[in-house]
């Protein structure tokens, strides 16, 4: 009898080490996701659309872990890593040190990861992958430059970290570019999820005369949008097209397409190129960010067109988004 | 200066209603001597049920209604949990906060195709302002605290309540029916914080999403024990951290005065540590809070 369970072990060893193997015929990517889920209406769910449309498309087998806290990260990556895939993908930049980890410990296993750049440290079984928000952002301070009437916009923050500052000072740039002499309000809520806070700092901004709103904050940003909903002022989202949460006063939304990004990188793994060590900028030139759909549903055709002639102009390079102050500063002092 | 002033004060009152309710319904439980460590989880099941159900019937009272019982339905786990089962108070709560994230999570994507975000309301479905722009349910809240006040300290139900939670032996010698009061209590705990966290997702803003409720349950717990267990008590200390967070988005918005918005967001957390720490000399608890009562 032991004998006979000690046989059927071993051959269900054998069999695990075959099919570990053989993975090279039936590939397989799968990601984590950072806190939130795949469903959370933001950049996870637009990672999953990215994959699933490798799945649909490219035929391979693809899978996700959903991470409810932090602490989940460093399990959810071990679970992928006994699952045989081929490539594993970080979602979002709360994610770099279970990444770095997990990398170093396991140097044959492929990683990238949403949001983050390890610079010039990044190993060379990781590819970081970065938006130029900074391009996105900068149209819409065009639009709210154009189309406040009060002369005076804001800006609320999440927390003061660099991806957030690719936002924030786009936004300036691109609503300074158009309106030289209007005012710009920039508040922080210190927080990704504190709704009512985001709507009481909205609601002051209103109070002083500002008329657009631009939130690069997370779920701050319900209660961004919710104010100027109430208030029925203008309102921009962030990361995907929020038209869907106030139809009629958000007037448009700077996208970060994570599901183009997720589907080429993927689909150039497979075609066997993979730049490990580096990281790649995705932006407007790339299809990486945009602005939503549905901004010609409020913003004048005039608008628009003029808008062309910007996308145009910083696909081309011509004009370069500032994504730090510093680069902020730089752009309109040359101006002067 | 007078639009300053009204700001603060429509934004202390914002964010203060949401922890009245539920620091109402923490004072109501733990007056009987049932820990509510679940207020948390209650507030959470009762701010997606109550935007679930106006987004799908368009009406944000029977929406209200709905999260108030979808409270009480968690709250009468932990009764069942706590009183008869006289299982830990505390670790039947910590139960409860995870069931409520985790339920409604769960209920939000079969209703609506897989989304942990309920579809956004309509302003004209919203729980409608009344007077200086508030919205009713921060005036519901105060008259809860008003309407509570009377109850425990004003009829003949109030010393029967709190006779339970100070001794329940001497209360079931007297003919006080111990079980039935702290049913009683438990439930209608639960149902204040379900109205709590209605009053965020279809008031403050007009959709649930998991992190709507991020710890609001916990601070109004401390309100309980910081208003030593009162409901006046409980008001201030809510309407005192709501102050001092309408304080930070205030200051945190004035061009003239430069502080870090990391320090300023401190503020309402430090500020309620150290009064917790300073004024809570002599603690007024029930004496028989978080004990569990068995009939002999």
């Amino acid at each position: 009898m032991k004998k006979a369970i000690v046989g059927i072990l071993a051959l269900i060893f054998c069999f695990n080490l075959t099919t570990a193997t053989a993975s090279d015929k039936n590939l397989k990517i799968s990601m984590v996701t950072d806190v939130g889920g795949v469903h959370d209406q933001s950049f996870n769910q637009s990672a999953w659309e990215g994959l699933t449309r490798v799945k649909n498309e490219l035929g391979v087998k693809v899978g996700y872990q959903e991470s409810k806290q932090d602490a989940d990260y460093d399990s959810n990556l071990e679970t992928l890593l006994d699952g045989n895939n081929d490539l594993i993908w970080g979602i979002g930049f709360k994610m770099a040190d279970s990444i770095l980890k997990s990398a170093k410990q396991n140097p044959k296993q492929k990683y990238a990861i949403i949001d983050y750049s390890f610079g010039n440290t990044t190993p060379p079984n990781v590819v970081g992958v970065m938006f130029q928000a900074e391009e996105a952002s900068f149209l819409a301070g065009y639009i709210a430059g154009k189309m406040s009437k009060s002369n005076a916009v804001g800006f609320v923050g999440g927390m003061s970290v660099p991806i957030i500052h690719s936002f924030q000072y786009g936004f300036k740039a691109g609503f300074k570019y158009a309106n030289p002499n209007g005012k710009i309000f920039e508040q922080y809520a210190e927080s990704f999820t504190d709704a009512a806070k985001g709507k009481a700092i909205t609601t002051q901004m209103l109070n002083q005369g500002v008329d657009v709103v631009f939130h690069a904050a997370g779920a701050v940003g319900d209660g961004v949008i919710e104010a100027c909903k109430e208030k029925k002022k203008m309102a921009i989202g962030v990361d995907r097209d929020q038209n869907y949460m106030a139809p009629d006063t958000v007037i448009t939304s700077a996208m970060k397409r994570v599901d183009n990004a997720i589907f080429n990188i993927s689909k150039d793994f497979l075609a066997g190129i993979y730049k490990g060590g580096t990281t790649v900028n995705y932006g407007l030139q790339d299809g990486g960010v945009d602005l939503a759909p549905t901004t010609s549903k409020l913003v004048p055709e005039k608008i628009l067109k003029e808008l062309e002639a910007i996308r145009q102009k910083i696909k081309e390079k011509t004009l370069i988004p500032p994504a730090t102050p510093e680069a902020f500063s730089t752009m309109f002092k040359e101006k002067k | 200066m007078l639009d300053s002033i009204l700001f603060i004060l429509s934004t202390t009152l914002m964010y203060s209603a949401p922890l009245i309710f539920a620091a109402i319904g923490g004072v109501l439980s733990e007056n009987t001597g049932v820990v509510n460590i679940g207020l948390e989880g209650m507030m959470a099941f009762g701010a997606f049920v109550g935007a679930a159900t106006t987004s799908l019937c368009g009406n944000p009272w029977i929406g209200l209604g709905a999260a108030g019982m979808a409270g009480l339905l968690l709250a009468l786990l932990h009764a069942w949990a706590s009183i008869h089962m006289a299982a830990n108070q505390v670790v039947s709560g910590i139960a409860i906060n995870f069931l409520g994230t985790g339920l409604s999570v769960f209920a939000c994507r079969i209703l609506f195709e897989g989304s942990t975000m309920t579809p956004p309301i309509p302003l004209e479905n919203k729980i409608p302002p009344l007077f200086f722009g508030q919205y009713a349910t921060v005036y519901l809240a105060l008259g809860l605290v008003f309407f509570t006040h009377i109850f425990l300290y004003k009829t003949i139900w109030g010393p029967r309540w709190r006779a339970v939670g100070e001794h329940p032996k001497a209360a079931e010698s007297v003919g006080i029916n111990v079980y039935q009061i702290r049913y009683l209590a438990v439930l209608a705990s639960g149902f204040c914080a379900g109205l709590g966290g209605a009053s965020l997702s279809i008031a403050v803003v007009s959709s649930f999403r998991p992190t709507l409720i991020a710890g609001q349950g916990f601070i109004a717990l401390a309100a309980v024990i910081f208003g030593r267990w009162r409901p006046m008590g409980a008001m201030w200390a809510a309407l005192l951290f709501g102050a001092s967070q309408a304080l930070v988005v205030f200051v945190g918005g004035q061009a003239a005065i430069e502080i870090s918005s990391q320090i300023l967001s401190m503020l309402p957390y430090l500020l309620t540590l150290l009064i917790l720490v300073f004024m809570n000399k002599k603690s007024a608890a029930p004496k028989a809070n978080g004990i569990s009562y068995q009939r002999n």
